[in-house]
């Protein structure tokens, strides 16, 4: 009994069952259902103003109000602040990267405190990231695109966090630097680690992900598996209006 | 030598007494600014923990027999240590809502923590003499300089000295810069961002009595010497910046000097002259001279 209960596979590490969450007095989800194995990589698609951010931003505890189920590991987080929800085991990349201005490259990267003692050494990170080596000095936002990207994931892992959230990683990237940040991710899931992530580039979830929910209007409108997205690509890309 | 028409000795006289008072502002507005910058409370009350301080090590002094020197390490921690209560019971009810709500609080806080002291102790005050081994005076050739305003200059760049090394090159620095710029994407990186700002407003307040036990061998201590200070010190908020911290340190000493310095060509002025550089510096950066244009 003293092992964590995700490791036994027929139990989710995520168990999302109606979520509902508010940014003030507006309300953004209407009751999420997610369950993600341990080691599955899943993405949210949808469009735009969806709910796919404020689903992984309400998993992380970060809107003025949520109910519902959030059950993480067996263990449940809806009423816990995002800090205690954070050193559960679980880890953000947010969608606009969120790299702090006025913390150097490094300091970025040690920001998050090690939440558990299987995180990578910054050495491990750094071979996975090769780019940010040389950059550790340098004030986080002059760090190119690309460099913040690789930085904002390179972050978490240092964390120990088995389950990574991962908000439109590829935004705003050139496609070489995008098959670059989709080459880390593979390696994070040979690695074992648990993956949810929000993204609008449909072609480039269908070469990473295991399965995929479609997000409309708050909701889970559909949930399929890669091999649906790929042999129906033209019905979903539509369904998505992408 | 004259200088300007005026002898040399009292321009610098006039100078190094500026840098005794700026070495004051300097560490009341750096407490001002990290509170504003990470905690985002206009913290009024930071003259009444000023004065609580001076009278802290009053009150210790005369009734336990702790002089200055432990006062100064003892004085400043109590006042954070309640501070801190301060912040738990009241500020915490009030994050998010309107900043008015914030000035209200802590405004309404002066008078409490004040009107406490006046039924208490009276308005007219007490002095508190400075340690045996620092009366006298050293002459620094140009003037001859009371030993114990050296100390207050030494002790005060110490300390912002030693603040600005915690904010700027720790860890806990690196999470109060963090908190200060995303404080919500902080809090979910598992750092513990609401008792970062309990700790904070009580080393911002901690600082106002450090301030307040070194002015208390030169101020007569009483229940309103902060809240005539805090008003200057608020202006050189202001001018430096709000929530810049090396802004608060040099705008604080700067402004000191300017102020000595009115004393000698236009004494009249010299206790308008921070206002005037204020409107003048919010005409031209209303940012401030350190702060950083909200974008």
């Amino acid at each position: 009994m003293a092992e964590p209960a995700y490791q036994s596979h027929d139990q989710s590490h995520l168990a999302i069952r109606g979520l509902k969450a508010w940014y003030g007095p507006s309300q953004a989800l209407y009751g999420i259902d997610i369950d993600i194995r341990p080691g599955e990589l899943v993405t949210l698609l949808g469009r735009n103003g969806a709910g796919k951010s404020t689903t992984l931003r309400s998993i992380m505890g970060m809107v003025s109000r949520r109910t519902g189920s959030v059950m993480l590991a067996g263990q449940e987080t809806i009423g816990l602040a995002s800090h205690v929800i954070a050193r559960k085991g679980i880890a953000l990349c947010p969608e606009d990267r969120g790299i702090y201005a006025s913390l150097s490259a490094e300091e970025n990267l040690m920001l998050p405190p090690v939440v558990d003692k299987d995180g990578l050494s910054v050495e491990e990170v750094l071979e996975i990231f090769p780019g940010l080596r040389g950059r550790l000095k340098s004030p986080g936002t002059k760090l190119s695109g690309g460099e913040q990207q690789m930085l904002a994931i390179a972050r978490i892992l240092r964390t120990g966090a088995k389950l990574l959230l991962l908000d439109e990683p590829t935004e705003g990237l050139a496609p070489v630097i995008v098959q670059q940040i989709g080459a880390a991710i593979a390696r994070l899931k040979d690695k074992g680690l648990t993956l949810l992530m929000v993204e609008q580039n449909v072609r480039f979830a269908s070469t990473v992900a295991d399965r995929h929910y479609i997000i409309d209007r708050g909701r889970v409108a559909d949930a399929i598996t890669n091999e649906t997205l790929v042999s129906d690509f033209g019905r979903v890309t539509r369904l998505l209006g992408v | 030598m004259d200088i300007f028409g005026i002898p040399h000795q009292a321009f610098l006289g006039q100078i190094m007494l500026g840098v005794v008072n700026g070495a004051f502002y300097a560490v009341l507005s750096l407490g001002l600014a990290i509170i504003f910058g990470i905690v985002k409370i206009v913290n009024f009350a930071h003259g009444a923990f000023f004065m609580a301080g001076a009278f802290i090590a009053f009150l210790l002094g005369r009734h336990l027999g702790i002089g200055y020197w432990p006062s100064l390490i003892i004085v400043p921690l109590v006042v954070a240590g309640i501070g801190m209560v301060v912040e738990r019971l009241l500020l915490r009810r009030i994050y998010g809502l309107d900043p008015i709500y914030g000035l209200l609080l802590t405004f309404g806080m002066v008078l409490v923590i004040e009107g406490g002291f006046r039924i208490a102790f009276g308005s007219s005050g007490y002095p508190y003499a400075a340690p045996d081994q620092l009366r006298g005076a050293t002459n620094l050739g140009f003037m001859v300089m009371p030993n114990y305003r050296l100390v207050v200059i030494v002790s005060a760049l110490f300390v912002c000295a030693v603040t600005w090394f915690v904010i700027e090159r720790t860890s806990i620095g690196a999470k109060l810069r963090a908190a200060t710029e995303k404080a919500e994407l902080t809090q979910a990186f598992g750092v513990n961002v609401p008792l970062l700002l309990t700790l904070t407003y009580g080393a911002g307040v901690g600082l106002a009595a450090f301030a307040g036990v070194l002015a208390a061998p030169i101020q007569h201590v009483n229940p309103s010497m902060g809240s005539e200070l805090v008003i200057i010190v608020f202006a050189i908020v202001v001018i430096g910046g709000l929530g810049s911290i090396s802004g608060a340190v040099f705008t604080g000493l700067m402004l000191g000097v300017v102020e000595g310095l009115t004393k000698v060509f236009y004494a009249e002025g010299s206790t308008t002259i921070v206002f005037l550089v204020m409107a003048l510096v919010l005409l031209v950066r209303p940012a401030g001279l350190f702060g950083r244009e909200e974008s």
